[in-house]
């Protein structure tokens, strides 16, 4: 190893003095950083000492050190989340005063309530709709054009504000009975009725289906929600029968399952956990998806 | 390094010490003389640009900057004379970018370190503070002698001075960098009068601590250690290129004047070099350019003006100093004539290089669009079904108008079956041909849906490309861009 009180070792092509360390016999030059180099080094450390004592750093069994400034990076988001509000607040401020048709129309309301419906959507909707609002089983795509409830701006606030069959006294209420379970009809009725229902759309019909008391079945059982041509009906939740788009699924065996044990699918009443002018913006947003009416 | 007639070999002056170096003082001397000339010019030049550029003004018409050069971060434009650019078309600058390397490198291939030695920054800034420095302080040996004998209150005045306007300097070169951001006169006026906003104040102090220690106390510090251009160049270049060159050759024998001129009556060879060491005194690095090439060498050309200025006291021919290389000494050894050669392979290929992506760029600038559109497929879902069977999907769509009015325009759509186009929240006098107003110098983002109906399942592809078409109702202009539309 290196020792500095021993006389050094002169690289005869450079000139250089050596270190001493030697691998394989090669030598290692001596060529010593600028001493400001180092003061830089430690000055880095000096610094990151700084660090410790200033921020929040040192784990303890319960809790942390917080430092000297008190600092929190929550804390100052809190700071910074509120002086957005206060930037925003009049924007928000005409987005709740604003008539929901007005909103649209003006393309610098639309865009806030439009990107502001967006993250509200992200965090409360999408879990059941999907981030996109594609929907899933079950659950109404939003991007379409066929609404349960109904798809103009008014409509689609209404659901929002109360929901669906979420116990709210404003809530949208509706039923779909289950014919099979409670004994309303007999399982080879509910067979014709899911075939007929089928054939509404202009789906492939299960051969020998008696199609004429299939509808007569309809009219006596089905009519009264879903209308007497089955285009549904929105004050009921009833969806259109005849169209391409099927809540839970067009095949034969999910039609029976429907018409077997009933559905009710269940849409909360966002009234209680978001503020009028926001649901509002949800409102705009879900409309522009493409679907509203 | 070549050193065949200096066979002396180096005595080593240290032992091995400590693993760091104490920075070495450096007390450049004055010197005069052409290349010292030309870096006064080029200083003044660069200097003037920069400090000055911020004020000249640009009519741009209402509504405008009327600023020659102004970076407006906060409306992301960049106006530079007759060209305005947008974000989007950074790649100008990736080009310019690009051109301003392979310069560098042809610069390098021609003349070695000219950027180094005449307009890095570095370079131009410290050798404005050694010019204060000498005229508070004195020459040279003036300065080491002040430096020795230590505090008195003239010295201790001059050096208030120095670094007083050091700091001026630095300062200066701090506010001129901010100009760039902002409207020159109003920024001037909002920082002397304190509006500013905080951020023009933090830069321009950022800028003149930089300024201040790199010129004033780095120096050539940042070339030798903290540059990595010196490095580069040393793989970039080649046996032709020009560096600044002891002609060894004729230099050696170093002997003392006086001895030189009995060796010379008495009709013996001796190297021109009288050892004086004036090269040595004006380098503001504080190498021995007698050693050779090397690393810490900017190639100002000052020793030139140095030795020139000696050879042409003792009634020698000057450049024993020169932009030589070292074929050419070797050449001259063997009694060959000198030869130079600019037209090589590389300065060639980089000069085509240069003129090609020049010639890319000036066309692209002519023929950019002002009206363009940027089309983003909807993810989430990418398709879909509608009651009545026909297909949606969902785009947002960024129009740009990059002119100084606002404009109307139509958008169309082309593709799938029977697609027809919806925009959501514009109301369209045609029918299925929306309208919208762009308005000036900016972009507008809407959401756009597409419907197709085909006339049987079969009629549509899974992926079919759909085109966007923007149509400028007033001027004609027309702007494509191509997407595809999917089928659930």
């Amino acid at each position: 190893m290196a020792d500095h009180a021993h006389h050094a070792e002169i690289d005869k092509v450079t000139g250089t003095s050596t270190t001493g360390h030697e691998w394989d016999g090669i030598k290692e030059l001596n060529t010593p950083l600028p001493r400001w180099w180092i003061w830089t080094f430690y000055a880095c450390i000096v610094w990151s000492l700084g660090y410790f004592l200033v921020y929040p750093a040192w784990p303890l069994v319960n809790g942390y050190t917080t430092g000297f400034f008190n600092y929190s990076s929550r804390a100052e988001l809190a700071v910074d989340l509120a002086k957005l509000d206060v930037v925003r607040g009049d924007k928000m401020a005409a987005l709740a005063t604003a008539p929901l048709a007005d909103i649209e129309k003006d393309p610098a309301l639309l865009a806030l309530a439009r990107a502001k419906g967006k993250v509200v959507f992200g965090d409360n909707c999408a879990a059941c709709h999907g981030s996109g609002g594609a929907g899933a089983k079950g659950y109404p795509n939003l991007n379409d054009d066929d609404w349960l409830w109904g798809g103009t701006l008014e409509q689609i606030e209404k659901t929002l504000l109360y929901g669906a069959r979420s116990g709210h006294d404003d809530a949208h209420q509706g039923n779909m009975p289950a014919f099979g379970k409670d004994g309303l009809l007999e399982k080879d009725q509910i067979v014709q009725l899911a075939n007929y229902v089928r054939s509404l759309s202009g789906l492939s019909v299960r051969p020998g289906t008696d199609l004429a008391a299939a509808k007569q079945l309809f009219a006596d059982n089905c009519s009264s929600c879903h209308g007497d041509e089955a285009k549904g009906n929105v004050e009921l939740g009833a969806p259109n029968l005849t169209d391409r788009i099927w809540l839970y699924g067009s095949d034969e065996a999910t039609l029976i399952e429907t018409m077997t044990n009933g559905r009710g699918g269940v849409m909360p009443a966002w009234n209680e956990r978001l503020d009028p002018a926001t649901i509002k913006a949800m409102a705009v947003y879900v409309h522009s998806l493409g679907g509203g009416k | 390094m070549n050193k065949p007639l200096r066979d002396t070999d180096l005595v080593p002056d240290d032992d091995g010490g400590p693993l760091y170096a104490a920075g070495k003082k450096i007390y450049p001397q004055r010197v005069s003389g052409s290349f010292r000339r030309i870096k006064w010019i080029l200083m003044a030049v660069c200097l003037g640009i920069y400090y000055f550029l911020p004020f000249v003004r640009w009519n741009r018409g209402l509504g405008a900057p009327d600023q020659a050069v102004l970076i407006d971060l906060a409306n992301n434009r960049f106006y530079f004379f007759f060209i305005e650019l947008w974000p989007q078309e950074i790649y100008y600058f990736t080009g310019l970018l690009i051109v301003a390397a392979i310069t560098l490198f042809l610069m390098n291939a021609l003349g070695g370190r000219v950027w180094c030695g005449y307009l890095c920054p570095q370079t131009v800034w410290t050798d404005l503070f050694f010019a204060v420095e000498r005229l508070v302080e004195g020459d040279r040996r003036e300065r080491m002698r002040k430096a020795e004998e230590g505090w008195s209150l003239q010295r201790g005045s001059e050096l208030v001075l120095k670094h007083s306007i050091w700091l001026m300097i630095a300062w200066w070169t701090g506010g001129a960098w901010v100009l760039y951001f902002a409207d020159a006169p109003t920024l001037i006026k909002d920082l002397v009068t304190f509006q500013a906003p905080m951020v023009a104040y933090i830069w321009i102090g950022i800028l003149t601590f930089t300024t201040y220690t790199l010129a004033g106390f780095m120096r050539e510090q940042v070339c030798v250690y903290m540059c990595p251009w010196p490095r580069i160049q040393a793989a970039l270049t080649d046996e032709w290129a020009l560096n600044v060159t002891y002609k060894y050759d004729r230099g050696e024998q170093r002997t003392s004047l006086k001895k030189a001129a009995q060796a010379r009556a008495l009709g013996e060879q001796v190297g021109d070099c009288v050892d004086c060491n004036q090269c040595v005194a004006v380098c503001p690095t504080g190498i021995d350019i007698r050693n050779g090439p090397q690393l810490d060498c900017i190639q100002c050309g000052l020793c030139i003006d140095a030795c020139d200025n000696v050879m042409t006291k003792i009634g020698r021919p000057t450049r024993l100093i020169g932009y030589d290389n070292d074929i050419n000494i070797h050449r001259r050894m063997e009694g060959k004539p000198e030869i130079f050669k600019p037209l090589r392979a590389r300065t060639v290929v980089y000069s085509a290089l240069i003129a090609g992506i020049g010639a890319i760029m000036l066309y692209a600038l002519l023929n950019r669009s002002l009206l363009d559109l940027n089309v983003l497929h909807d993810r989430n879902p990418v398709a879909v079904r509608l009651s009545d069977g026909s297909i949606r999907n969902g785009y947002t769509i960024r129009f740009l108008n990059k002119r100084g009015f606002d404009r109307v325009i139509a958008v169309d759509v082309s593709g799938p079956p029977n697609a027809v186009i919806h925009i959501v929240g514009a109301d369209s006098i045609v029918p299925d041909r929306p309208m919208i107003i762009l308005a000036r110098d900016a972009t507008t983002e809407l959401r756009v849906l597409v419907d197709s109906r085909p006339s049987s399942e079969e009629d549509l592809a899974p992926s079919t490309p759909v085109a966007f078409h923007v149509t400028d109702i007033g001027l004609g202009e027309v702007a494509s861009a191509k997407d595809v539309f999917v089928k659930p």
